[in-house]
């Protein structure tokens, strides 16, 4: 027997090392062929898929019907069977308002508070984020000295945990955090960044691209290195200025990846929690109150919970969440039938 | 596709022989197993032994009281091998907002140290059964017994690992370079304010007040202006003239500056905030917080700077703090109540308190021990000085002040405060907005319990 062609004889390795996969194979294959007689080929199919809708449904079905169940229910009462059924009245309170744009209006005024500051908060990371990983992408697609550094500096902030990014900012836009105390080198009087409504949410904002512009960026870079080359050297030799040549090739060639990117972004930022409840705690005020940290509080953290209210705000949650998807899935959809490149 | 697979053939046993030994290889094989099996169980039955002994205590610290606990645990685990006590330092959040979800959940650690006392109380163990001598308990803790109990029982749920009062600190030291004498004991708020901002103008220091973002810190001057959350019918009446005229000069001095911003400001919610760093970091002038910080400022601020306490500010009608602590209390969904009640007797003995109490600078809650005195082991006088101030303001603690710790729904008449006061300071809500949704939210959290 040879191993290698060379003429040697002796006992083929890959033989020995496949005896024990074989032999738990041998195990399986007997009642496997015996299932498959009773089940036939598509039931094999369910069969192997068992494992993953079982996990899939109890983990994240059944907690969605149980949340569901949950806001059909009131009391602090921890357990569904100590809780009193009370109907949509949970769902009620929240859409108690006079006027949708005045929060104080509302019975549940922090919850309206937390949804208009979460739509802006989505406008603005989201337009923001697309735009500066779409340009870093762009940069360090060109043939950069020391790209492969550049990449991993952008890419480093995300690797972080959001509460060491939250802290990080904290300790740098504190009253007497790093930011003011260059500021105070340079003559400047320290500013309280984070007393102010306008400043902790520019920061709330900025920080969040900060932490996870990298992972954004790597997509679209693998999108912009899978736009073929020839397509721009056809572009040069015909003299197309830079900016045709971005909206005519790179930005149609690069809208499958931008897509996914808007869609998780937005997936991201209507879901906003940990490094704001960091860095700013939901403040000044509540101006940087997102609706995360509403049900957060609600269900877990005020005395004398609301676990009902919190799973109400949370299911309107997850509609929005499941409309964004639909809505990228529509996109996505329309964008394959107008010849977009898969 | 299964009907695609490889067949695989199936790989004989190795050293497998004839008829006969093959029944003594079976047998050996089984022997083995069954010597595992039984190995397993002893090993399965001794690990099992080991948490029938086991006692967790779930405990968070201002100061060094989770090492001194510690120090008194490890005597205690010498004298009782068979009693394991594993002792969980958390932080203060942890107790607060998590330990409540495990309760609900019928799960939890063996004791805690906690501050939420009242509320919580259907949770705790009735050790009245269980403890060696109940008339010492009640003779000894009985003065706060009701703060820990459901309302009516008699049960011993645990005893206070200290008493606490808030009150103020100024920094004598800004004080001195700034000329302005320290207000005397009768002075009232607007006095402090007044001198503070002097200091802090004079001084340049960027916060002239703070007061911890807390509804019990804000209850103590509110009721100093005549406030009484408590209903006649024992449920939470609406916010009154005397909490309304404390907290309209509260915001005010948010908004001109006089009173940290950082710790009022900050935040949303009912989120704990304390101004103690600021104070150590000599950027105050005055900070109103409670005898728990004393050890505190007597290990971080050290010689830095001159500090004293004061008792309260007056209101209009007193100069009342607020009285509190935190206590250790048994949970009673341990499966070791016997094992428990042990720990508890031993950290309840008379000279185990005055150990804990002498080395932490905490105000003991022991009604023996207090009558004997205690000799605080620190060679700072400023905390002596200063904890003798706050003994002696217990004697000026108002009844309403004295009722609160007790009551039901204190913890979330104290949300509601947070919560809308510091929107107010924010300028989100102007302080006839706040008001409402004070009072809204108390409402709510009553209809909400059911109750």
């Amino acid at each position: 027997m040879t191993i290698d062609g060379s003429g040697k004889t002796g006992p083929r390795v890959g033989e020995i090392a496949m005896a024990p996969v074989r032999f738990a194979m041998g195990l399986v294959d007997a009642p496997l062929r015996k299932l498959q007689k009773v089940a036939g080929l598509g039931g094999m199919a369910t069969f192997f898929l068992l494992p993953n809708m079982l996990i899939f449904g109890i983990f994240v079905l059944l907690p969605f019907f149980i949340n569901f169940a949950y806001s059909m229910t009131g009391g602090s009462a921890l357990f569904l069977s100590d809780r009193s059924f009370v109907g949509v009245d949970q769902y009620a309170r929240l859409f108690d308002c006079s006027n949708y744009l005045d929060p104080n209006s509302c019975a549940e005024d922090t919850f309206w508070t937390a949804v208009g500051n979460t739509g802006w908060f989505v406008v603005l990371q989201v337009t923001l984020m697309i735009a500066f990983s779409l340009v870093t992408a762009l940069i360090l697609n060109r043939d950069l000295k020391a790209r492969s550094f550049w990449r991993a500096m952008f890419f480093f902030p995300v690797l972080l945990s959001p509460v060491v990014v939250g802290l990080i900012w904290k300790w740098i836009l504190q009253r007497q955090g790093l930011l003011n105390f260059g500021l105070y080198g340079f003559g400047f009087d320290p500013y309280a960044w984070l007393n102010d409504r306008t400043w902790s949410f520019a920061a709330a904002v900025a920080v969040s691209i900060w932490a996870h512009m990298g992972f954004y960026t790597l997509i679209l870079l693998a999108g912009l290195q899978a736009i073929p080359k020839d397509l721009y050297e056809a572009a040069e030799m015909d003299g197309t200025r830079s900016m045709r040549v971005f909206m005519r090739i790179t930005l149609p060639l690069l809208m499958p990846n931008l897509l996914v990117v808007i869609v998780l972004v937005l997936i991201r930022a209507v879901q906003i929690f940990d490094e704001v409840y960091v860095l700013t705690g939901g403040g000044p005020g509540t101006s940087t109150l997102f609706l995360t940290q509403y049900i957060y509080e609600t269900g877990f953290a005020t005395q004398l919970r609301n676990p009902g209210l919190a799973a109400a705000a949370s299911i309107l949650m997850g509609v929005v969440l499941v409309v964004l998807t639909l809505v990228q899935l529509g996109l996505g959809r329309s964008s394959d039938k107008n010849g977009g490149r898969k | 596709m299964i009907g695609a697979a490889p067949a695989f053939v199936p790989v004989p046993r190795l050293g497998a022989g004839g008829e006969g030994s093959s029944k003594v290889e079976e047998e050996k094989k089984m022997n083995k197993i069954n010597t595992m099996l039984a190995a397993f169980a002893v090993g399965l039955l001794s690990s099992t032994a080991a948490f029938a002994g086991e006692v967790r205590i779930m405990w968070y610290s201002d100061g060094v009281e989770g090492e001194v606990l510690q120090d008194l645990l490890g005597r205690f685990m010498k004298d009782n091998p068979g009693i394991n006590v594993i002792l969980d330092n958390v932080s203060y959040s942890v107790v607060r907002e998590q330990l409540p979800v495990q309760l609900e959940a019928g799960a939890g650690p063996d004791i805690a140290r906690v501050t939420n006392l009242k509320a919580l109380s259907p949770h705790w163990l009735d050790l009245r059964p269980l403890v060696a001598d109940a008339a010492y308990w009640d003779e000894n803790f009985g003065g706060q017994a009701d703060w820990m109990r459901p309302d009516g029982s008699n049960q011993i749920s645990g005893f206070m690992t200290q008493i606490t009062l808030a009150g103020g600190f100024a920094n004598k030291t800004l004080f001195e370079q700034a000329g302005v004498a320290i207000p005397s004991k009768e002075a009232t708020w607007d006095d402090w304010a007044k001198a503070a901002k002097q200091v802090a103008e004079s001084q340049q220091v960027p916060f002239a007040m703070a007061l911890d973002r807390s509804g019990h810190r804000l209850t103590g001057p509110n009721v100093s202006y005549g406030a009484n959350y408590i209903g006649a019918d024992g449920k939470p009446a609406p916010l009154d003239d005397g909490a309304k005229a404390f907290i309209g000069k509260f915001v005010g001095w948010v908004a001109d500056g006089t009173m940290s911003k950082d710790v009022w400001v900050s935040a949303a919610g009912s989120t704990y905030r304390a101004g103690a760093d600021d104070f150590i970091n000599g950027q105050l002038a005055y900070y109103y917080s409670g005898s728990w910080q004393v050890p505190n400022f007597s290990t971080k601020i050290g010689s830095n700077f001159d500090w004293v306490a004061t008792a309260s500010p007056c209101g209009t009608v007193n100069c009342t703090g607020m009285p509190g602590g935190a206590g250790l209390v048994a949970i009673k969904y341990t499966k070791n109540p016997q094992e428990v009640a042990k720990v508890m007797d031993y950290l309840a003995r008379e000279d185990v308190v005055k150990e804990f109490s002498e080395r932490t600078l905490f105000l003991p809650a022991h009604k023996g021990l207090v009558a004997k005195g205690l000799e605080f082991k620190t060679d700072d006088a400023q905390a002596k000085a200063a904890l003798n101030t706050f003994v002696a303001a217990t004697a000026g603690l108002s009844d309403v002040a004295q009722k609160l710790p007790g009551w039901f729904w204190s913890d979330a008449y104290y949300g509601a405060l947070v919560t809308r006061v510091s929107q107010a300071a924010a300028g989100e809500l102007t302080l006839e907005e706040a008001f409402s949704r004070i009072d809204a939210d108390v409402a709510a959290k009553v209809k909400d319990s059911g109750l």
